[in-house]
């Protein structure tokens, strides 16, 4: 029988609590100094907590997403560190509860002139009256309640089934069936949320008038990646405890070619969306990229392409370095916070024009973000034994070669 | 092209094979290959063969195709024949961008599989002998070559020790050869041998 149990180290929760303490500062400053301010500071103060809060909730689910796709595809390479997105996932709700609060409190609380979403109040505008039907209060509230709460149960939901199948008896796989199942189940769940309607509504719909058939894919494609980075980010923090001692650079292999290759794809949902809408070259459409590529935007626009796509494919491509600890660590830290930046490429410009800032309340309120990822996460790390003993696919895992 | 002299060891069981091709590269004498009927792993760790580099030859393809189309679209467009297409520049980057990445890839696949077949030998009307007709089919088989005839028995007697079902001597052409099946080796053979 193998053990290993995580206890969190006093040092993770210090950091972690001086990082949400960080970040309470950061949005008492803000609420302090920014939401009586002008307009603009205003659209700051919430446009940085709604870009935070669906990034990191994004990221999070993307965590439930890879345990049901290697679920459904019965992948043993994930099973040796399936604790880390289990317990990513398990956390899903926290991020899910922030998000909801500050989505909410944009749509419903701001008033008659809503700064980040114009659409609250369409009044004589012809093409969001149009939209009207789908881009209204009420289907902006049910689709997020709807997604965040099937987020929630189903994180939690796999985490507990897989904790279940390691307390039935030996050889049963009457639980692993039922995880199979499910799995199929969230992927419906997700296909209908993440690659589709929740982009549109928390994200696209800040620049209400424009729109892009393939945006949530490309949103997909952007926290998928950086899930991937976070999971590895915990797995390699966990070996360094000494903990998860049957993962091998096997298994790093694996995380670090979805690093590679989905940075790729992130690039080419990008291209395509960027190319069509430069080639069409109409007006309604290319007003988004005037802003971000000619406009106060232009550093943070290249930023993204040099740090989610050059150095990627070129820093990833080699096989030997995607076996070494220090650069798949570097890569993952420089992917999280490239689409972090992507993220502030999304949504920014919108609210704020040409008053961007990227301060210490962008950072603070990153760092809060950070300090809750770290405290949930331990935690409910420390809950269980990192080995899932009882997962029929445990010796596969063990002597998987990537 | 060079005809010469091999010892053959037949194997019908891979947990056999791995200690058989430790004790044939630790015995001293001069290995030339081994045959087996499907892909095993680990049996060139086991060979102590290098990594390949087709990656790297692969990667150099790539760029290559990456630079001629980059730049020639950029010379058609810019300097051989401009033409205005839509009011976009001539110098109209994201549109190259498509074919730049197709002429990567084709570049690279056609490159890396024209290096594979010459590296392992293997085209359209390329021949080499066949030391066991079993060999494609289900047995491992271990071809050690005869540099010194005087240790002729002493090599298939080593061969023997190491759990071979079968051994042989054959007289054979090392390399390869254009031709029509088996026709030309057995002449040269016969050639060689007289």
């Amino acid at each position: 029988m193998i053990t290993d149990r995580f206890e969190v180290p006093s040092r993770l929760r210090t950091t972690g609590i001086v990082l949400l303490l960080i970040g309470v500062l950061a949005l008492v400053g803000g609420f302090a100094t920014l939401l009586p301010g002008a307009e603009h500071d205003q659209a700051r103060f919430w446009t940085v907590l709604l870009q935070n809060s669906v990034f990191f909730l994004f990221v999070s689910a993307a965590s439930i997403f890879i345990q049901a796709a290697a679920g459904l595809a019965q992948g043993g390479w994930i099973v040796a560190y399936r604790r880390v997105p289990e317990a990513i996932g398990a956390n899903v709700w926290v991020f899910g509860l922030i998000a909801l609060i500050v989505l909410f409190s944009i749509v419903f609380g701001l008033g008659e002139h809503n700064p980040i979403y114009h659409w609250v109040h369409p009044h004589g505008d012809k093409v969001l009256e149009g939209k009207s039907s789908f881009l209204n209060k009420g289907m902006f509230a049910g689709f997020s309640i709807v997604t965040v709460g099937l987020w929630s149960w189903f994180g939690i939901k796999f985490r507990s089934m897989s904790l279940a199948q390691d307390r039935a008896p030996r050889n049963s796989t009457k639980i692993y069936w039922k995880m199979v199942a499910m799995s199929g189940a969230f992927l419906f769940v997700y296909a209908l949320s993440m690659m589709s309607t929740t982009p549109w509504y928390w994200i696209m719909s800040i620049d209400a008038h424009w729109y892009s058939t393939l945006f949530s894919w490309y949103v997909f494609a952007s926290s998928f990646v950086s899930g991937m980075a976070l999971i590895l980010l915990w797995t390699v923090y966990l070996k360094n405890r000494g903990n998860l001692e049957f993962v091998t650079k096997e298994h790093m292999h694996d995380l670090g070619k979805f690093m590679f290759a989905f940075s790729i794809f992130w690039t080419y949902l990008w291209f395509a969306q960027f190319m069509l809408i430069w080639y069409a070259n109409i007006p309604e459409e290319t007003t988004y990229f005037k802003i971000r590529m000619q406009g106060p935007y232009a550093f943070f626009f290249w930023a993204n392409l040099i740090l989610n796509f050059v150095l990627p494919i070129l820093i990833l491509m080699a096989r030997p370095s995607k076996r070494n600890y220090f650069t798949i660590v570097f890569m993952a830290m420089t992917i999280i916070f490239g689409h972090w930046i992507d993220f502030y490429v999304m949504t920014m410009p919108g609210p704020l024009q040409q008053h961007w800032h990227l301060d210490w309340y962008e950072l603070g309120i990153v760092c809060g973000f950070i300090g809750i990822m770290i405290l949930t996460v331990s935690k409910t790390l420390a809950k269980a034994d990192l080995v899932p003993v009882n997962n029929p696919f445990l010796k596969e895992t063990l002597i998987h070669i990537s | 092209m060079a005809v010469k002299k091999f010892a053959v060891a037949c194997y019908d069981d891979e947990a056999v094979l791995f200690p058989a091709v430790d004790k044939v590269r630790n015995s001293g004498y001069k290995l030339h290959d081994v045959y087996t009927p499907f892909p095993v792993h680990g049996l060139d760790v086991a060979l102590g063969q290098k990594e390949t580099d087709l990656h790297i030859a692969g990667f150099c393809y790539g760029i290559t195709g990456t630079a001629t189309a980059l730049g020639f679209m950029s010379w058609i467009f810019t300097k051989d024949w401009s033409i205005n297409y839509g009011g976009k520049p001539f110098f109209a980057l994201p549109a190259f961008i498509p074919i730049t990445f197709e002429l990567t890839v084709m570049f690279a696949a056609v490159g890396m599989v024209l290096t594979y077949c010459y590296l392992n030998q293997i085209m359209p009307g390329v021949k080499k002998h066949i030391f066991h007709p079993r060999q494609t089919d289900d047995l491992f088989v271990i071809v050690m070559e005869i540099t010194d005839p005087a240790s002729e028995g002493e090599i298939v007697d080593f061969l023997k020790t190491t759990g071979a079902i079968e051994t042989d001597v054959q007289v054979a052409e090392e390399g390869w050869w254009y031709g029509w099946w088996h026709k030309e080796e057995k002449y040269q053979n016969q050639k060689q041998l007289a």
